[in-house]
């Protein structure tokens, strides 16, 4: 085996390891941190596909920005072993029949998909760099790229609009 | 990449490690010595002449305290705590270019432990990843004062972390490159980046020591307000390594703002000098010289960047949290995009100095402001 092959195996395993602690823990904050792991090896299979850009990018976004506020809310919640009985059995059934249905989608996209392939003539290791992606997003796909931005900026009003305090509320 | 490549390589990397540990050791020492200074005192002067071996006594007496663990924190993740703030401490040096390149023979090895095409966006994902540390471990702790000092450490290292992203887009705007060394050659001589974007080195400068925890936004570790913060159950080597973070993250961030905004290892005269040295010592000898010098004027500017770190934590006093939010949501981030738009304009039209613009109107707002402002009458004291 060639060493990114070890790699490859070896970052999956994690992986999947940690991708699946995060839905079994019975600690909230043990999840959070075993799903920042997957996100690290998750930014660690993108360094393997050469795209250094979006590793560094999902590592900022991703594992630095967004878990942090899960951990902080959560660390709020500080939720209890009480909380974890309070789960009835109808909400249960629910959570399995809405996962058995995601699990068949997968499986039929798997069934009737291919996975791309690509050319070792004409393929250009750089294409992942941010330079090339920079290109890309700018020139091909700048009507999507400004449409996501322009989504993100709605979305950033809305959030200040709703956690702005009236003039009439309780100052806390 | 061939043997001779790798060793110098491996060398390379060694020494930036120990010397990162050896200045966050003696900025401990560094840091009481100024503090002894500014108030008019002497400061550590017992262990060696002038207490040169302070640090070693403190990291004895550190290392034979007792490691208490509370009965009721979570032993695990009170354990990962420091271990996370200070592998994420020591993670950001890889980047930084310490120097231009040593030449062996017909080799020439770039003095940075890995030249990545996205150097600050590595230094940005591990400054985020360092609010970690604090969290878990202040969590881990199961104290209330502890919980409050890491939420504190996470809202605010999250809030400035936005003004200190907006402020480096400046700079990438100029330089058109996110690699560090692309931005620290753009800057030759002394065509330093601080000279075109002065607005974006003052916000840099001021998140920098809110991302570090210094005064003036030491408020996680408020021991007014929160015994001792985050840390509050920590001690022994635990507690060491969180203090220990602390002075590598100061390195590491003085090392960034060297090489972002005063030009890394470029000195003006540095292209004198290298065909001085190249001329009279040969090409590899003279060549590995230059270097040196340059690596010598980056740690002169580091060195003083930390200096300044101490100099603002003895001589201001501690923000409030609103205050600190305040400044961070409403000052910092809005100048930060008008810093970008007017460089942006600047480019367009090929004016290098446009950031002075954004300077000059605060100068001039700031000195109306506080001319209008009514001014207070002294009131006599009675007795």
């Amino acid at each position: 085996m060639k060493p990114t092959e070890i790699l490859f195996y070896v970052l999956t395993a994690i992986t999947l390891l940690s991708a699946s602690f995060v839905v079994t823990a019975r600690n909230p904050i043990h999840s959070v941190l075993a799903l920042i792991l997957t996100f690290f090896t998750l930014s660690g299979h993108y360094i393997l596909l050469n795209a250094q850009f979006l590793a560094a990018v999902n590592i900022i976004v991703y594992a630095g920005a967004i878990m942090v506020l899960f951990l902080f809310v959560i660390m709020f919640l500080n939720l209890k072993k009480e909380d974890e009985e309070s789960k009835t059995t109808i909400t249960k059934l629910a959570a399995v029949v809405v996962g058995g249905v995601i699990l068949v989608v997968m499986v039929a996209v798997f069934r009737v998909s291919t996975m791309a392939t690509y050319n070792p003539a004409t393929y250009s290791e750089k294409v992942g760099l941010v330079e090339n992606l920079g290109m890309v997003l700018y020139k091909d796909y700048l009507l999507p790229f400004e449409l996501a931005s322009v989504l993100l900026l709605v979305a950033m009003v809305g959030a200040v609009m709703l956690g702005k305090r009236e003039s009439g509320d309780r100052h806390y | 990449m061939n043997l001779t490549e790798l060793i110098i390589k491996a060398i390379l990397i060694l020494v930036v490690f120990g010397v990162t540990l050896l200045i966050a050791m003696y900025s401990t020492w560094a840091e009481r010595k100024v503090a002894g200074f500014i108030q008019d005192r002497f400061g550590p002067n017992r262990a060696g002449p002038g207490g040169i071996f302070q640090p070693l006594a403190d990291a004895g007496k550190m290392f034979f305290k007792e490691d208490f663990i509370p009965s009721q924190a979570n032993k695990w993740l009170f354990i990962l705590g420091p271990c996370l703030a200070i592998l994420t401490a020591l993670m950001s040096s890889a980047v930084i270019p310490f120097g231009e390149s040593i030449r062996y023979e017909d080799l020439l090895v770039p003095v940075q432990g890995i030249e990545i095409n996205i150097g600050i966006l590595y230094i940005f994902g591990v400054v985020s990843l360092g609010v970690y540390g604090l969290m878990v471990g202040g969590w881990a702790s199961n104290n209330k004062f502890s919980l409050l000092g890491a939420i504190r450490a996470a809202s605010q290292n999250i809030s400035y972390e936005i003004a200190f992203g907006l402020s480096i887009i400046a700079i990438l705007m100029m330089t058109g490159s996110l690699s560090l060394r692309a931005m620290v050659e753009a800057q030759h001589g002394i065509a330093w980046n601080v000279f075109n974007q002065p607005l974006g080195f003052i916000i840099f400068l001021t998140c920098a020591f809110a991302e570090c925890n210094r005064t003036p936004f030491d408020l996680p570790e408020c021991e007014t307000e929160l015994v001792g913060g985050y840390h509050t159950e920590y001690s022994s080597m635990k507690l060491g390594f969180y203090l220990f973070a602390e002075y590598i993250n100061m390195f590491v961030s003085s090392a960034v703002i060297a090489t972002l905004y005063f030009g890394g290892y470029n000195y003006p005269g540095m292209d004198w000098v290298r065909e001085t040295l190249t001329g009279s010592l040969g090409a590899a000898t003279g060549h590995n010289l230059a270097t040196l010098v340059g690596t010598i004027v980056l740690f002169g500017k580091i060195f003083f960047f930390i200096f300044f770190f101490m100099w603002v934590r003895w001589t201001l006093p501690r923000f409030r949290y609103d205050q600190l939010m305040n400044l961070g949501w409403k000052s910092f981030i809005p100048l930060s995009v008008l810093n970008v738009v007017v460089t942006g304009f600047g480019l367009l039209f090929d004016i290098k100095y446009a950031s002075w613009a954004i300077v000059v109107v605060m100068v001039v707002l700031a000195m109306v402001s506080s001319a209008r402002a009514p001014k207070e009458v002294v009131q006599p004291q009675r007795s």
